[in-house]
């Protein structure tokens, strides 16, 4: 089978079992919905229970496994139910009003940080030792520090004591949401300081894993029988060495992708970006279960996708990843 | 193991002569560093609650003591309640590293056991394990933590760490089945079953052993997710709001204006201490890459002759040493590589 269809199936099997887990979590855990927030508000009538359980979709009739049909087709037609806190818009109408605000955030500055990170790291690989090399205890001392936190730091820096930035908020107070120039430009000023902070915590990661498999290929012997012809050194580090450097560095983006993205989700709060995370968030404080859940579905689903994304273009970069998959 | 010297003629004895964490000034700089950074925190953690100057959770009633800026009596300012900063950071790292331990010990020995089992069961239960430790990678952990901790009612310590470490093992158990895979064909573990050695026994006393150094960083790699996602959880409010940790600190400086207000002594304190930790935690982790594959390390002065960027060829006995500790990706790479031939071959002569 060629190796895209067997990763296709793998993220088919993954997503499955997030959406299983997803559905025994509330069945599985002791009390349920109706009951936690009962044990919040204690001046909730017991007459309320009933109705709690109709809102939440708590007490549904038929056995587990009829549940569990109803509960994929839902699923599937992005059927998340009726959100508790803004009731009675819906789960989905809630999350496409925040997904592309995420999406084109964290998407492009994590794809922004990935480029230059390898790119640092290809440098960094090559010239072992060299003045970057010297800075990595501080690149690293930047990846320990939270997304948020990092966040907190450069609102302080430069939206609360400079001026440059605005304090928070995806677009300015007064405007309509709309492709005039006056709302993007709007957004993308509000975006600047937010992309800055992913790119910033989260390019050590990509340089310090670029330069190391860097420095490994380097001492590989077809590299140094590569130098002895004499090849001029831009040849050899970009098509000999970083090209083969670069599969394992791909292999990582895909992993740590579910690391960068809850990152940046925590952060937008910080900024009270429009996003995904905000959603979170007001789901969390005002135990909002069936967004919760539906937000933990978008994300997986959207890092899945973006897993696919990941292996076409290892596919398309290093057809060694066909070749050994079809001899397994 | 008893002391050996430094340039040994006997190659087999330089792996572990690097191991002994005991040769302090063997180790490179960044692990030293980072060992150090721990230690004061862990230092702190021990010392830190029994000499706070303040109760964390006295709210003074002066209103000149609301959000105080640092000076002689409260040495890292006020909350906007009259809460002494610091007492709230010396009780707080106590909470969150002792956190962040618990979750260590309890992931790590989760992916030991996942780890060592699937590789040495092999066959379907290899690839159903596997499948399972890929599957638990690829789903994004912290909003999947978020919604199973939301439905606890009692959001405690206890639960979160339950929590963490039933997501945190994955990492470790794909690195320890890879490195359990390749102990497995060798010969000591051959003659072991050829003598009738009980599985359990040859699993407990011939492979872990073997993969102390590798349970190690994966051990500072778990305890470092469990401070990312417990502090993170906490800033979100998926805690309990009562205790003081370095996330609940953060969490309440957030939702009461702290930045608006300008109060960078209630913030940075206990940022700074999740990032100094992380940083000590990231650079120990480094460190013991680097002890076990040179090729890592920083190159010296030496290696720049008349402004031109030399690699000399790696020194023979090193070979050894780098198939047994190398990184993760490294590890990966190395797998695919011609010279993983050549370390067969030398660990098979002695």
């Amino acid at each position: 089978m060629p190796f895209i269809l067997r990763r296709v199936g793998f993220y088919l099997v993954a997503a499955w079992v997030a959406l299983t887990v997803n559905f025994f979590i509330p069945r599985a855990m002791p009390g349920n919905a109706v009951q936690s927030i009962m044990g919040k508000f204690p001046n909730l009538q017991p007459s309320a229970y009933h109705a709690l359980e109709a809102m939440l979709g708590v007490g549904h009739p038929g056995s587990i496994w009829n549940q569990y049909g109803s509960y994929l087709v839902d699923v599937f037609h992005l059927n998340f139910g009726t959100d508790v806190s803004q009731y009675p818009a819906s789960v989905s109408t809630l999350l496409g009003e925040t997904i592309p605000w995420t999406l084109t955030l964290v998407g492009t500055a994590t794809v922004i940080a990935f480029l230059v990170g390898t790119a640092l790291g290809i440098v960094a690989g090559w010239r072992h030792g060299g003045a970057l090399d010297r800075v990595l205890p501080g690149l690293m001392f930047l990846q320990a520090i939270p997304y948020f936190f990092f966040a907190l730091i450069l609102v302080e820096l430069f939206a609360a004591k400079l001026h440059v930035f605005p304090l928070g908020q995806g677009y300015a107070q007064g405007l309509i949401p709309g492709w005039h120039w006056d709302f993007i430009s709007s957004a993308v000023y509000h975006s600047l300081l937010p992309a800055l902070t992913i790119v910033l915590t989260s390019i050590a990661g990509w340089m310090l894993q670029m330069r190391n498999v860097m420095i490994t290929t380097i001492g590989e012997d077809y590299v140094i029988a590569a130098q002895a012809k004499g090849l001029p050194s831009r040849r050899v580090i970009f098509t000999y060495a970083a090209r083969n450097a670069l599969l394992p560095q791909l292999q990582g983006f895909g992993l740590a992708l579910g690391f960068v993205v809850s990152g940046a989700l925590v952060m937008e709060i910080v900024f009270s970006y429009p996003g995904i995370g905000l959603l979170l968030l007001n789901a969390v404080t005002s135990n909002d279960y069936p967004l919760m859940q539906a937000i933990f579905l978008v994300i997986t689903f959207a890092v899945l996708l973006a897993n696919v994304v990941v292996d076409l273009i290892i596919v398309f970069a290093d057809p060694r990843a066909r070749a050994r998959e079809a001899t397994r | 193991m008893t002391a050996v010297l430094p340039i040994s003629a006997e190659p087999a004895a330089l792996p572990q002569e690097d191991i002994q964490p005991g040769r302090w000034r063997r180790m490179p700089p960044k692990a030293k560093v980072g060992a150090v950074l721990l230690g004061l925190f862990v230092l702190t953690a021990i010392i830190g609650p029994l000499v706070t100057p303040y109760d964390p959770s006295y709210q003074n009633p002066s209103p000149d003591l609301s959000l105080h800026a640092p000076y002689g009596a409260h040495l890292l300012g006020t909350t906007q309640s009259g809460q002494d900063v610091l007492s709230q950071l010396l009780v707080g790292i106590r909470l969150t590293l002792e956190l962040a331990f618990l979750v260590g010990v309890v992931a790590t020995a989760l992916s030991v056991i996942v780890g060592v089992t699937a590789a040495f069961l092999g066959g379907a239960w290899d690839e159903l394990l596997s499948l399972l430790t890929n599957v638990f990678l690829v789903i994004p952990a912290l909003p999947l933590l978020i919604v199973l901790l939301g439905y606890l009612q009692t959001k405690g310590q206890t639960a979160t760490i339950v929590v963490l470490s039933v997501l945190g093992w994955p990492w470790g158990a794909r690195v320890i089945r890879a490195q359990t895979l390749a102990i497995r064909n060798r010969d000591f573990i051959a003659a072991a079953e050829e003598t009738g050695e009980k599985t359990w026994r040859i699993l407990a006393f011939e492979i872990v052993p073997n993969e102390v150094s590798l349970i190690a960083a994966s051990f500072v790699n778990t305890v470092l997710y469990a401070i990312g996602a417990s502090v993170a959880l906490a800033f979100i409010g998926v805690t309990n709001l009562n205790s003081w940790s370095l996330g609940t600190m953060l969490y309440w400086a957030q939702s009461q204006q702290a930045l608006q207000l300008g109060a960078w002594w209630w913030f940075v304190p206990p940022g700074l201490a999740v990032a100094l930790i992380g940083a000590g935690l990231v650079l120990l982790n480094t460190g013991i890459d680097e002890l076990g594959n040179p090729r890592l390390r920083d190159a010296t002065s030496a290696s720049r002759i008349a402004g031109r960027w030399l690699r000399p060829a790696d020194p023979t006995p090193v070979l050894a040493e780098v198939s047994q500790r190398r990184g993760r990706l490294a590890g990966f790479l190395h797998s695919f590589s011609r010279s993983s031939l050549l370390d067969e071959t030398q660990r098979g002569q002695h």
